[in-house]
């Protein structure tokens, strides 16, 4: 009732057509705006895990390697080239034109002791496995270095080309001291080499940013040309909308579909659907650990798995970026192949199954969920057309998560972001190799994808991840849903590219 | 009168002292903190990790323990998700707190307390009629409803008045009048039925009689007597603001007490929610003794019971 009724007011201002004007944000202020729902206190990617740091990390600070959306490939960024020497070695010549944001010159020992900070346990970043696939680093030349593997590594690119910023050297030794004597690392002032640079943080409320009139030309990353960035948190939606539309912000997303479609047609507004990397799936309480037995049984899920009607879900809640997928991966991640065989949409072949499972007239089960419950419920909606009673139980993904792990849900319905990494390895890898998340623990599947995660060649790793994708959905093991896609609502006045792995490019955007 | 107020300090001690263990507990019924902390794709190793690293591997009574042994020498902590001491945060929020919620119940009584007495000197009188009307509906409103209305009108189409933010006076206009509004019913009714019936009392007939001006009766005699009970209930309703105005804050991006305590809850950053339990439960024990001590002050029966 209470979103249902918040979603008026917005669209209201829509229909009575009020104009995008200027206030803080926009080309006269030469400010872009951008807002989330969500609290950035921490400015410090190794110490901040949310989405919103993620961007802000890539705006902020440089990796040695930058994906190159149009093409896939790993373009050197801080690097100037870089060559793997063997399937554990990556050789790399770095730039000799970059600075530091307090004006400090860039060079090997940057890296080394980013990759020697960063993987000691003891210092506690809380994205420790973005790094801890590396060994050590050696200065091998006045500007050049070499990264050593602990083992093969695949997708050891994906993270150099975004989940390893590099810190300045010696960066957190100006860490405070709490009360208990421990570094407070994560205070330390931001430093990085990007095109802009942090200039303040009010924790919980804005993070503003300053263009890096000093960035290095002929990046990847290109010049920036919008003065002052800032990245604000407003809770509500419905109130960043109505920000959005009295000039207060530049640029949302997290738009519901239904707004966004009102929003498009107003005109005053641009609005974009785009996918993103994560993927939505439901797991299934394969060794019947849960008081329901009955998904222990193969023909149940396999007719859970023909009763749902995923093209209806994705064609009318999620958007026209979302796909249907049948793997436990996004069809973008390298290695994620696509070629296996999933299950239609059958409900009449859903109930022979059910039936065959010694389940005619169907039976209840407690059904989990913790964020967009339309898409659950849709899933409710089909499975009450076999005769299967589903009963929700919506909560946070803290408690979900838990309760997954200990194997006490008979289905859960959930998704994975794989942190941005697109390669296979970051969600196969994660629900398939074994441990606390993995819903069937089937030997041959987790040394499928185990293997799978350590070959460099990439034709073994897909039929590997073939192999290993094929038998999870002939034993049904986990029902792939779709893939994600955020509805974006900018200021008509800002030119923007909106990419399809959930990191905008604000130092690409421009005043029209 | 001593024996009184140490028995009733003693009861408010007991009563926080209860509420941060029922707190603590239920914290850890909603979720694993260390996946919360975690966050989203994080690994199992990576949890564990966390788990170890905030000590949420102890025994929870240790864990409690250790936290109330710090926050009685005024150890608040830091906060496991803003990294910041939590002191200094829940200072800065209680700021914006503070002024929202005195905006709110100075606007609350400015409009109350003049219908309501306008209301009790003429009643069933059209104006009697019309504060009805605006108790009625400030009663069945929801104040996050009345919000997106202020915005709609005053943000959005007449853009007087921001819609977001604390920088200026003006950013508190719309969340206070929203805040206010809700208020306004029941201190306007508790104000009329004071009046109505110190009015009909014998006194105030004698002042009438001895020739005092109508207004020095209204106000000097009448209103001071009637208006005890609305201080009362303008001081709980005054600590309700301050932790309960979280979907205001949340319509209008004020970062305050109700907005930080909601967003602590979802992150389970325990120590957080520990201190704004603790804040707030000191807030309500210190007006709930105040009110206390003021009755029994005005009333010797109380005290001797």
């Amino acid at each position: 009732m209470f979103r249902h009724v918040l979603k008026c007011l917005p669209l209201a201002a829509v229909a009575v057509g009020i104009s995008v004007g200027a206030a803080m944000a926009g080309k006269a202020n030469d400010t872009l705006v951008w807002a989330t729902d969500r609290e950035s206190a921490v400015a410090d990617p190794y110490y901040n895990r949310t989405r919103e740091l993620v961007i802000i990390g890539n705006t902020v600070w440089d990796n040695l390697l930058l994906r190159n959306l149009k093409t896939g490939k790993y373009e050197p960024n801080l690097a100037k080239s870089y060559k793997w020497v063997d399937n554990v070695t990556l050789d790399f010549e770095l730039r000799d034109d970059v600075k530091f944001h307090d004006g400090s010159k860039f060079g090997p020992e940057d890296v080394i002791y980013t990759v020697d900070f960063t993987t000691k346990k003891e210092h506690g970043v809380v994205t420790l496995k973005n790094v801890n696939w590396m060994k050590s680093v050696e200065k091998t030349g006045a500007n050049s270095i070499r990264i050593h593997l602990h083992k093969p590594f695949p997708a050891a690119l994906a993270y150099l080309g975004q989940a390893v910023p590099i810190i300045k050297r010696g960066h957190y030794d100006a860490a405070p001291k709490t009360k208990e004597g421990k570094s407070d690392y994560a205070a330390v002032k931001p430093n990085g080499t990007g095109p802009y640079k942090i200039t303040e943080v009010v924790p919980g409320e804005k993070i503003v940013m300053q263009r890096n009139d000093a960035y290095h030309k002929g990046g990847p990353k290109g010049t920036p040309t919008i003065k002052n960035l800032v990245y604000r948190t407003v809770k509500e939606g419905n109130t960043r909308i109505a920000e959005l539309l009295t000039g207060g912000l530049d640029w949302i997303w997290d738009v519901p579909k239904d707004q966004a479609e009102k929003l498009k047609a107003s005109g005053q507004v641009n609005v974009t659907n785009a996918k993103t990397l994560r993927v939505s799936y439901i797991a299934f309480d394969v060794d019947g650990s849960s008081k329901s037995k009955e998904f222990s049984k193969l023909k149940v899920r396999q007719a859970f798995s023909h009763a749902v009607n995923r093209a209806s879900i994705v064609k009318n809640l999620v958007g026209d970026a979302s796909e249907v997928v049948n793997t436990p991966c996004h069809p973008d991640q390298t290695g994620c192949v696509q070629d296996v065989k999933g299950y239609d949409y059958n409900p009449a072949k859903a109930k022979a199954l059910l039936a065959e499972a010694g389940y005619p007239n169907g039976f209840e089960f407690n059904f989990y969920a913790y964020r967009e419950r339309e898409f659950t419920e849709a899933v409710i909606s089909d499975l009450a057309k076999i005769g299967v009673k589903a009963k929700l139980n919506f909560m946070q993904y803290k408690a979900l998560r838990g309760l997954a792990q200990k194997g006490e849900t008979p289905a859960h319905h959930m998704t994975w972001g794989s942190y941005s990494i697109p390669d296979a390895s970051g969600m196969a890898g994660v629900f398939f190799s074994g441990g606390k998340d993995d819903p069937a623990n089937d030997k041959e599947v987790n040394a499928l994808i185990t293997k799978a995660g350590n070959v460099t060649d990439q034709t073994e790793r897909e039929n590997l991840y073939r192999k290993a994708f094929q038998r999870i959905l002939d034993n049904a093991y986990w029902l792939p849903m779709f893939t994600y896609a955020k509805y974006y609502a900018l200021n008509k006045g800002l030119d923007m590219v909106i990419t399809s792995d959930e990191i905008p490019r604000f130092y690409t955007a421009k005043w029209k | 009168m001593i024996k009184y107020l140490l028995r009733r300090f003693g009861v408010a001690l007991l009563v926080a002292f209860t509420v941060s263990v029922i707190t603590f507990s239920l914290i850890y019924l909603s979720g694993d903190p260390a996946i919360a902390l975690a966050g989203d794709s994080a690994s199992n190793e990576e949890i564990e990790h966390i788990r170890v690293a905030y000590g949420y591997n102890r025994p929870i009574i240790v864990q409690y323990g250790d936290w109330l042994a710090r926050a009685v020498q005024g150890d608040l902590g830091r906060s496991h998700y803003l990294k910041a001491n939590i002191s200094e945060v829940i200072w800065i929020r209680l700021g914006n707190t503070m002024i929202l919620a005195l905006c709110a119940i100075s606007f609350a009584l400015a409009l109350a307390i003049p219908l309501g007495v306008a209301a009790a000197i003429r009643p069933n009188s059209l104006i009697d009629r019309l504060a009805l009307a605006l108790a009625v509906v400030g009663q069945a409103l929801p104040s996050f409803w009345f919000a997106l209305i202020l915005i709609f009108i005053f943000g959005m189409n007449l853009r007087w008045l921001p819609i977001t933010g604390t920088d200026s006076w003006m950013n508190f206009i719309m969340p206070a009048v929203a805040l206010g509004y809700y208020v306004t019913p029941g201190v306007m009714r508790l104000t009329r039925a004071g009046m109505l019936e110190v009015l009909s009392s014998d006194y105030i007939r004698t002042a009438k009689a001895k020739g005092l001006r109508p207004m020095a009766v209204l106000f000097k005699h009448a209103l001071r007597n009637a208006i005890i009970p609305v201080v009362s209930l303008a001081a709980v309703q005054f600590g309700f603001m301050l932790g309960g105005s979280i979907v205001i804050e949340t319509i209008f991006n004020i970062n305050g007490l109700g907005y930080l305590a909601w967003e602590t809850i979802l992150r389970a950053d325990l120590p957080m929610m520990q201190a704004i339990v603790l804040v707030l439960s000191c807030f309500y024990i210190i007006i709930t003794f105040l009110a206390d001590m003021l009755n029994a002050f005005l009333d010797p029966r109380i005290r001797i019971a």
